[in-house]
Order: structure tokens, then sequence, then C-alpha cells
């Protein structure tokens, strides 16, 4: 799954027609069809030598017609702005480089379209050139194509068409289509604010979303003393990602955590998962069933305490898998799963791996959560303890699996396949008893792993 | 022939002197007298020069509060105590002339109260807003600074002590001087008789060998148009900033409602303008307006609907907001209704002649403007001069500047002194004092075009970017562009229009050139200080190619 390179990260950016060098994706063989009839606006070399040029203001706007020698952008060179023409009729279908946008000598500045046709063609084509080029970790882009919703709440109701100028701005320079956004100003009207919160802009004032959201309800943390640096070694600062990780451990001290461990055997579980191996089903898929089997029987185990004076249960087993990647660490989330059925949750697994790993989760895809699983066990590990998420009320840590000496209560020594499996969670919700209940239920499951594949 | 030119000073001193002083031809430096001027009127002014030798004399020995010649009470009766008013009335005390101010409202009028004074003051502020919030612009300079923010009342008083110090400036120099200023509406009641008076008062009644009227304008408002002063208003208004809404539509992308844009965007709002024409800021310059819009306009949050009236607007009450009906310019059809929270007409203005009593003497107005000739003279209904009675300023609608008000004010003043004076308005700057700024003098591309073709001469364009200068660059303020249109074949400047930084107090030296009738070959070889700004003009004269061959010495007499 993650040697799967998506044909777009592979497009180069020099000039000419034929760009798009991956085959297969009938997309573009389609495109290969109609491509002479989109042509590409390049950033001219003004002088012998200049490698890249400043985009002063764009003259035609999308949409605009032009004819062969109109003005259609001003570059800015040392002298003076200058105008540039286009070398061919037709309509300005996708700006690429908004105004103030630098681009380097000979790439692609704007789309031609011919016709009205070509227009929404060209439009898609510069969709997938945005999404190469684009290679940020942290916020992922819901990218603003005409396709995926965008992730706050759900169909956006008609708005009035009223919008105020600089969202119309922002819209055309982030390619929204504004009739869809929702207005919350006032008289509801669309905001610039509306319209970034559409196009997955955060501000940098505001905390990058990684894996778990912040509660509300934490106060101002307390201040940690900084240290010196170590002489000799070298300084690294934290990623997006990773002061958003640090933030949430550190936050995460404020709760009163306890842990309780179970070991469990594993035989029937490891026999099962041969079975259904082939059919893309990993230990992890199966450790997440019959996690969701158990806490559909303890509720309060997959509640959260967000004020300190109240259970949130949640009406959704969303099931969180911890998974490493490189620089970072991510929770997709499995939702409903309780619901589906194991070769689904396979599925979906795959899905949110393949995002995972090219940044490309949507907040819903990680946010979600009720529940967590953490599993070490492919490195050996047998037992350690997760730090607790902001906003849940327990992670399970899973250890490895080994051949261990287990004695029985008639005295008989037999060696089975152990695991360890040590769960954290929120005493201010989850009592030693409720946690201990669930750990039983889980590891009857595991051990008679047969209800999982119902 | 005693056609003076010279400026006040000289006139005055000669005056003083109580002869009259006669400057060869050659020698003259008019100041807008045209060749015509000399021809027409010479038999005219030896009898003004009588006149003016015996008013002078009698100016030289009577101070301010002696009677006015003639028997009158005034020599000069000045109707309205704005810009124009002012300036008439001052150079009519240096010229030893009995004058009489008579105002109705406050004094310094529109420009002071209402106009340029608490505008600029506005513009002050939102110039530095926008630097220090722009900070990519700090960041290339090496500033940081934390979030800058303004406190909307301190910005008003700012205004408003501004208006209030100089409408005081204003009154005590002409009460320091001697000019009766008289309080109430002035009404022209028969030839050289004006009444005045409060409302409920009693009226008073002068006379006045010379009136000018200088009453100004008011902002014009369309039909349909509801003002409320708080949510749909004018400028007068809005110079109180009683509020900075979130959105405001502004109709009418003339100066004015530039002027407010500037100020709208920097404090926080988003602006959309309504302009009738199909271009934004139809009266510059198109190569001016173009560079204009992509600098004041594209970058900010603005946007606009031309070639459509806003036929009716409905002021925000009841929860809802300002509504602004489009309709198409040509078609009349409905177009869009805007939901904006403010709106501000800067639709132009109207004079303000009602009540002066002009049927009284058989004049008629033309859609509220006072009928004039080329000085000031105001014309009755049957074309013949109104004699002894002038208007300037905003009434008569030559020119709705403060600046041309006054010059309009001194050429009157002039020629009631005996020295015939008509004022040449192509070589009046006018400025816009956006953020960078816009200024111009004189015709603009296809305003000199259209003469060049049917006078049957070529003209010239010469082009600067203020990104070539110096100074410019160490502000990191680069953008702008100046741009001179002449005739080669004479070197004659027929216009200069500059967009950039500080063009309004640039635009001087091309208006100085325009007035004296500098060419472009002598002042090419004037010094410019560096680095200066007005190394974009010297940038411009030099690049001009002038075809005559022969160039003058700056140190030669022109003659015209």
């Amino acid at each position: 799954m993650a040697s799967l390179i998506s044909p777009y990260l592979s497009v180069p950016t020099a000039p000419g027609r034929a760009r798009l060098a991956a085959p297969g994706a009938p997309r573009r063989r389609r495109m290969a069809v109609v491509r002479a009839k989109i042509r590409e606006i390049f950033m001219p070399a003004l002088s012998s030598t200049m490698t890249e040029g400043k985009i002063v203001s764009w003259t035609a706007a999308e949409g605009d017609r032009v004819a062969k020698g109109d003005p259609v952008v001003v570059v800015e060179s040392d002298k003076a702005d200058m105008d540039v023409e286009t070398f061919h009729d037709g309509i300005v279908a996708v700006v690429l480089v908004p105004a103030g946008g630098t681009a380097p000598v000979g790439a692609p500045i704007a789309l031609l379209a011919e016709s009205e046709e070509e227009v929404a063609l060209a439009r898609a084509r510069a969709q997938a050139l945005s999404q190469g080029q684009s290679k940020e970790p942290s916020p992922p882009h819901a990218a603003a194509a005409p396709g995926p919703p965008p992730p706050a709440p759900v169909a956006p109701p008609a708005t009035k068409g009223i919008a105020t100028p600089y969202a119309k701005k922002l819209a055309k320079q982030h390619r929204v289509d504004i009739a869809g956004v929702v207005g919350t100003g006032p008289h509801g009207r669309v905001t610039a604010a509306d319209v970034e919160a559409a196009a997955g802009i955060k501000h940098k004032q505001k905390v990058a979303p990684p894996p778990p959201p912040p509660p509300a309800d934490v106060g101002p943390a307390p201040p940690m003393p900084v240290l010196p640096p170590v002489p000799g070694g070298t300084v690294v600062l934290f990623t997006t990602m990773q002061a958003a990780v640090s933030r949430n451990m550190v936050e995460s001290l404020r709760v009163p955590t306890f842990r309780v461990g179970y070991s469990m055997v594993t035989d029937k579980l490891d026999a099962l998962y041969e079975k259904v191996k082939s059919k893309g089903v990993t230990k992890t898929v199966l450790l997440v069933k019959a996690a969701a089997v158990a806490l559909t029987q303890h509720p309060v185990v997959n509640a959260s305490c967000r004020d300190g004076k109240s259970f949130s249960y949640n009406n959704n087993v969303n099931i969180g898998v911890a998974v490493a990647l490189e620089g970072g660490l991510l929770t997709p989330v499995l939702e409903d799963a309780d619901k589906l059925d194991i070769y689904l949750l396979a599925q979906k697994w795959r899905v949110l791996l393949k995002k995972a790993r090219m940044k490309q989760l949507q907040p819903n895809e990680y946010n979600s959560g009720t529940f967590t699983l953490s599993n070490l066990g492919m490195f050996g590990v047998n037992k350690f303890d997760a730090i607790l998420p902001a906003g849940q009320g327990a992670i399970m840590a899973v250890g490895a699996s080994r051949p261990t000496v287990v004695a029985d209560k008639d005295g008989f020594f037999s060696i089975k396949s152990e695991m360890l499996v040590n769960v954290t969670a929120d005493h201010r919700i989850i009592y030693g008893a409720d946690l201990a209940a669930f750990l039983q239920t889980f590891a009857k499951i595991v051990e008679d792993p047969e209800i999982l594949t119902l | 022939m005693s056609l003076f030119a010279a400026s006040a000073a000289v006139a005055s001193s000669a005056a003083a002197y109580g002869y009259d002083t006669i400057r060869p031809v050659a020698r003259l430096r008019f100041c807008g007298l045209r060749r015509e001027a000399l021809r027409l009127h010479s038999p005219r002014s030896t009898l003004q020069l009588v006149a003016a030798r015996r008013s002078v004399v009698a100016a030289a020995t009577a101070g301010n509060g002696a009677a006015a010649s003639g028997g009158f009470d005034y020599d000069i009766v000045i109707i309205g105590a704005g810009v124009g008013g002012h300036g008439a009335a001052l150079h009519a005390v240096e010229k030893g002339l009995k004058t009489a101010i008579i105002e109705g409202d406050i004094v310094g009028g529109t420009c002071v109260n209402r106009g340029c004074v608490p505008s600029k003051a506005l513009l002050a502020v939102s110039g530095r807003m926008r630097e220090l919030q722009d900070e990519h612009h700090m960041k290339s300079l090496g500033l940081q600074v934390s979030s800058p923010g303004y406190d909307r009342q301190a910005v008003a008083d700012h205004a408003n002590n501004l208006a209030s110090k100089i409408r005081s400036n204003l009154t005590n120099s002409m009460k320091a001087l001697g000019v009766d200023i008289l309080t109430g509406i002035g009404t022209i009641v028969g030839k050289q008789k004006v009444r005045y008076g409060k409302v409920g008062f009693a009226e008073n009644e002068i006379t006045a060998r010379n009136i000018i009227i200088a009453t100004g304008s008011v902002p014009f408002v369309p039909k349909g148009i509801e003002i409320d002063g708080k949510t749909v208003f004018t400028s007068d208004h809005a110079l109180k900033l009683e509020s900075v809404p979130e959105w405001i539509a502004i109709v009418g992308s003339g100066y004015i409602g530039l002027e407010f844009s500037d100020v709208y965007t920097a404090l926080g709002s988003e602006v959309t303008f309504v302009e009738a024409l199909d271009q934004l800021m139809p009266g510059f310059d198109p190569e001016i307006a173009k560079l204009a819009q992509r600098i004041l306009i594209n970058p900010r949050k603005i946007d606009y609907h031309t070639g459509v009236f806003a036929s009716k607007i409905t002021p925000a009450k009841d929860g809802k907001p300002v509504l602004i009906e489009l309709i198409d310019a040509k078609t009349k059809e409905h177009k869009e209704t805007l939901e904006v929270d403010a709106a501000l007409i800067a639709t132009g203005r109207a004079p303000f002649t009602k009540g002066l009593g002009l049927e009284n003497i058989n004049v008629v107005t033309q859609r509220g403007f006072v009928p004039v000739d080329e000085r000031m003279q105001v014309m009755d209904a049957t074309g013949n001069v109104v004699p002894n009675l002038y208007c300037i300023g905003d009434a008569n609608g030559k020119l709705m500047l403060a600046h041309a008000a006054s010059a309009q004010g001194i050429s009157v003043v002039e020629q009631i002194s005996g020295r015939d004076n008509i004022l040449n308005h192509l070589s009046i700057p006018a400025a816009c004092f956006t953020h960078p700024e816009i200024s111009m003098v004189g015709l603009t591309e296809p305003q000199a075009r259209e003469k060049a073709d049917k006078e049957g001469f070529e003209i010239s364009v010469v082009k600067t970017s203020f990104k070539a200068n110096t100074k410019a660059l160490a502000e990191n303020e680069g953008d702008g562009l100046a741009k001179m249109i002449y005739r080669p074949d004479t070197g004659e400047i027929l216009g200069v229009h500059i967009l950039g930084l500080h063009a309004a107090d640039l635009i001087h030296e091309a208006s100085n050139a325009i007035a004296l009738g500098t060419h472009v070959q002598d002042i090419k070889f004037a010094v410019h200080a560096h680095p200066t700004l007005s190394e974009v003009l010297d940038e411009l004269f030099k690049a001009a190619k002038v075809n005559t061959g022969v160039s003058h010495s700056i140190n030669e007499p022109v003659a015209v």
C-alpha cells in the first residue's frame, strides 16, 4: 500500500505540453487526447539573466476571453513592470500562480483553454498539478476541487450568494466555489474566514491539528522550565506535527490515569489470522474488531470526561490506531468499528493508511476517535504503557505475542503464545473494576475469536 | 498698458507707492494670461488703469476701517466664508479694499469642516495604519511591529481638533486683518445690495461696490437614496468617523470615493464600489487609472460594480442590512441587490446657490451652478455680464477644488483692483490623497490627443517609474508612475500625471511650469536635489525630446 506512488507526484514543472508522465490512470488518457486544446502561459524571460519572475497582477482574470496579443499579466522586472501578452486566443481557464507569487522562467503560470468545455478540463489538470506540488506535513488540505465536500458539517445549505469582497477574492485565489460555502457573517454573508475554512487554510495563530485535538476545557498548562542546550549537540525545532504531539502529551499530565495489564493467549487468534490474511485482514484489524466488540459491552471505557464533572458517552465506537510515520505519529480512525466486519474494516484501514502516509487525512479521519489502540509488538516489545490522548477515556497498548510457558490449574505446563495488553484509562470516569471487566471481555474475545468473523 | 500679471506682492508694493508699474512686455511672466487676453482687452484696461489708480491711491491712504470708495458700505462683500471666500477676503484686504464676509453656517465652510482638512487627518491615520499592518513591508525594512491597532474615537478626535484649529486660524486671520465677519444667510436683493441675517432675527442690508458669491457646494445625493446619517451617509457624516463598518459600499469612484476607500480599508473594512460609468476612476488619465486600480484596488479588500446605478438605497433597520438595488446604467434593468453594513454616497457635489436671490437680478442658474465667464463675472439670463457681481469656487462649477476657489477669488480681487486677470485653469493641479497619492495638472492623454487632432499638432508622451528613484526604493515604495504629455515642436507642457509617494507635493513643479509657460527644453536643466522624489520629474523632463533645435538658457526671457 505504501509503495503506491501517486502519479501526481512525478509531474515535472518544465514547460511543454507533454507533462503528465504517468500512463494508466484513465483521466490522463482522456486528457492526452484533448491536450492540444489547453495551452499554458509561461513565465517569460524578460532579460537574459532572469531566472524567476514575480507576478504583479493579472490583467486578465479567470474566465476572461483573450485574443492573441492581448496583455494578460504584468510581470515585474528590475526596471519596470512589463505587460506580457498571450500568443494564442482563448479563455483564461486557470491562474496557476496568483498575483504576488513568483515562478521560475518557463514555468506555466496559467492555463488557456480554447473553448468553454475545455475550461473544466483545464481546471482538473490544474488540480492535479497543485496536489502533486504540495508537500506540507500538517494541515492536510481539503483540496478545494469541486469533488470533496468541506470537512466542516455536512451538506451546506444554499447561501444567498452574498459574499464580502475579500471573501470573493480568496475564493477566486483558492478556487473555492463560493456558492457552496456556508456564510457565518452578519446577515448570513460569506466572510473571508468562511472561505478559508472551506479551503482548509488555517492561520498560523491557530493550532495545527494532528492526532487528537486539544480538549476545550484544558486551562493554561503550567510553565515548563526551559533547559539550556546541550553543548556539542544540535538543535532541531519541532515540526508542526511534533509540536502538537508534544503539546498534547503535556496536557495529558492533567488527567489522573491508571493502568491495568492483562495477558491473554493468542493461539486461536493467530490461527484465525492465518485464515483471513489472504483476504487482506491484518492482525491490527482483528485486534481493533475485538476491542470494538468489547467496548460495546463496556460503554464507559468508550466514554470520555470533557469538563471534569460529567461522563460523555459516545454513541459510536471509533477506534484510532497509532501509526508511526517519518518524523511523526498519527492515529487514523476506523469509525463504527463495531458495526463493520473485518473485511470491510481491513479495506478501510488500507485506504486510511495510504492517506496517512501521504499526509492527506481529513480532520474527521483522525479527530473522531473514542478509543485508541497502540501496537508495538512488531518490535518485539512485550509490555509498555501508552499515554492517554486528550479527549478519550482509554488507550490500549498491545505487546508482542511470544511463546510463553504457561501453567494451568492442574499443574500442567504448556507453551502458548501470550500477548500482554496494558490499558491506560482516565480514573475520573473509568474505575478499576470497569477496566478490569473490559479487559476480561476483551481477553475472552481474543482467546475465542470466532465472534470476530460474524 | 497695464496688464499686470505679476505676483500679488509686487503689485501691492507697487500700489503702495502709488504709481503703476508698467513693465516691458518681453519680461512679463503671465500666470495664466494668454495672447488673446493681451489682444482683446487693452482698451478696457486703460479705463481700468484710471480707475485702479484712483482706488490705489484711495487704498494707500485709507486703512481697512475707513469707508469704502464711492459711498458704498463696503468695496467687496463676499457671500460665504469658505476657502474661496477667505482667499478672496485676504487678498482684498491686502489690496486695501474694505471687505466684509457673510457666513450663514460655519467659518471655513466645507473644506475646513467637512472636506479637505478632516479627510487629510483621517488619511494620515489610515496611511500609517496601512504601513504598520503591512508585515511584508515592515519585514523588508527590518522592522517588527506587533499587532497595531487604533482607537476610533481618538482618530475622529484628531480630525475634529484639526478642523477646529484650522477654523479658528481662519477666523482669526480675517479678524486680525479687519475683515468684517457678518453672520447670517446672504441674499442679493438688487444691484450692489445684499441683505443678510440669521433665521428668526432682523435682517441687515448693506451696499457693496462688488459682490462675490462664494457659497460652495453640498454633497449631491441622487434620487432614490435615503440618507439616515448612520448607515447611509455622505462625506459630511463619514468624516466624523462615528463608526467603522465591516462592509461599506461606496457609490461613486471619483477622488472622494477613492480616498474614503483608502481610509476604510486601512481601518479594517471591506469596500464595494458602485460606479455608473464603465470605468472606475473615470476622471483620471486612463493609464494612471489602470495603474491606480492595480495598486489601490486589486490588492485590497475591495470589489466593484461598474456600469450600474444605485437606484434605491434603504438604510439598515430592524436588524436588516443596508439594501442597495443596482440597475444597469443603460438598460435600467435590475441587476442585483447588495446587502452591506453601510453606504457612502460620493456621487459628486451640487452647488449651493438657493436663497441667493439671483432671480432679483435676472440670473438663472444652470443645474444649480451660477453661470460665469472666464473672469468669474456672473452672466445673466440674456447672456450679458452682470457688472460688479462675481462668483467663485464650487458655486460656479468651473473647477470644484479648494485651491481653484481661492485662485479664482484672487483673480477676481485683482480685477476689482484694476488689473485684469484671467485664471488659466489648466495650470491648477489636482490631487487625490490615497496611499500612494495621485496628482495631475493639465490635460489627460485622450484630451491632449483630441486637442492635437483638432488644432493640428503632434504630442509626445514620456513616462518614468518610481522604481527607478532612489528615495522611493529606500522607502520601499517603488510603486508609481509619472507621465508627461507635451508638444515636441514647441516644448509646451500639456499635462503631467503622477501616481506615487508624495505625488500631491511633487506636481507643483509641473503646475508652476505650465502656469509660467516654461518649456520642457529649459526646465530640463534645472537641478533637483538627490536623493529626492522630485527626481522622478527630473527624469521626465530629461526624457522629453523637443525638436525646436533652439534651446533657451533659463535666464533668457521667453516670449509667449
